[in-house]
């Protein structure tokens, strides 16, 4: 089969149905290959632009690999202490309600060093929508076992695998802030394939119409590739999330106020 | 025998870092690495004939290099 030239836009009629990225990604993140979270930035942004709410986002980010797309992201952006965002998000959505808030955790931030932040948050029921990329992995500090490493799971400090009896078990946040009262919608989605990415993207359109209905705490947990943190080529980070994080955390929607009220 | 083009790609081969998601993520399974590689020493996906511009590729790829067209015939 020949190869078709990629280099220039085709000549004849055509209609673009994809862009490289939303106008709102400014350049290249720094990330490796095969990452999930670019991915994951990328839905949020365009969910953002569809919703109309570029202008008046404000986003909390914490620590971590993502950390590098505070530079990048065309939104005003807060970074703030490791673990503490949905703190942050809690005061700027309290002195600007008009603003839409979403905060961009991953698991070593919301899950090890922030836990008592979202929930507490949930509790309070603060109109703000938490991201979580959660890759079970400290993938910023070298790929460290996390609060939410599955079973079995090798990292640089589980080397034989994740095991229950020494590493205590994973910890399932979206179930738990799920039960929380004060929450609005919580969902779990993945982008190890296009369908998942699509799905997800809903999700998060459904975490942000959730805020701005006032229902409460809204979370997004989302699953994503780390090859680099789970000793697993890029090209096999797809089908490792599949099979052993989706086992783990099962995807969709875990709660919703608004579907139960009907 | 070939195969007709419904979609076509425009693939932005320097921004690649050559994880090969998008291989396993085209439906009709018409990308395949190269074997030149681009400035930063990456693989890169080429195109054969096939496309159906569904536009998988663009949604599984982390480093944004694909930009998809839909032929109007």
């Amino acid at each position: 089969m020949s190869v078709i030239n990629t280099q220039t836009p085709p000549t004849g009629p055509a209609q673009k149905v994809a862009e490289f990225h939303t106008p709102l990604i400014l350049g290249e993140h720094g990330l490796c290959p095969g990452c999930g979270e670019p991915v994951a930035l990328r839905i949020l942004l365009e969910t953002l632009q569809e919703l109309n709410l570029v202008q008046r986002t404000i986003g909390v980010v914490g620590h971590g690999c993502y950390g590098s797309f505070v530079r990048i992201m065309d939104i005003d952006v807060l970074q703030c202490l490791h673990g503490r965002a949905p703190a942050c998000a809690t005061g700027i959505k309290r002195m600007r309600p008009d603003t839409a808030v979403f905060t961009l955790q991953g698991d070593g931030d919301m899950v090890n060093e922030g836990l008592q932040e979202v929930i507490h948050a949930a509790a309070r029921g603060e109109n703000v929508t938490c991201i979580l990329l959660n890759n079970g992995v400290f993938g910023d500090t070298g790929g460290q076992q996390t609060a939410t490493t599955v079973l079995g799971q090798r990292t640089k400090t589980s080397l034989e695998g994740r095991d229950a009896e020494k590493h205590g078990y994973p910890i399932r946040i979206a179930d738990i802030v799920a039960s929380v009262d004060g929450a609005g919608y919580v969902a779990r989605g993945a982008v190890n394939t296009a369908r998942e990415v699509m799905r997800t993207k809903r999700l998060i359109r459904n975490a942000f119409e959730s805020q701005l209905a006032g229902e409460g705490l809204s979370l997004v947990e989302i699953l994503t590739m780390c090859p680099t943190g789970w000793f697993v080529t890029a090209p096999d980070g797809p089908d490792y999330l599949e099979s052993s994080m989706t086992a783990a955390y099962p995807l969709g929607v875990l709660h919703s106020r608004s579907a139960e009220a009907n | 025998m070939s195969v007709d083009s419904k979609g076509t790609l425009v693939i932005d081969v320097e921004l690649c870092k050559g994880c090969e998601l998008c291989i396993a993520a085209c439906p009709p399974t018409v990308l395949e690495m190269s074997s030149e590689v681009n400035a930063m020493g990456y693989r890169y996906p080429v195109l054969h004939e096939g496309c159906t511009g569904c536009t998988a590729c663009q949604l599984v790829c982390p480093d944004a290099v694909f930009e998809v067209y839909r032929l109007q015939v």
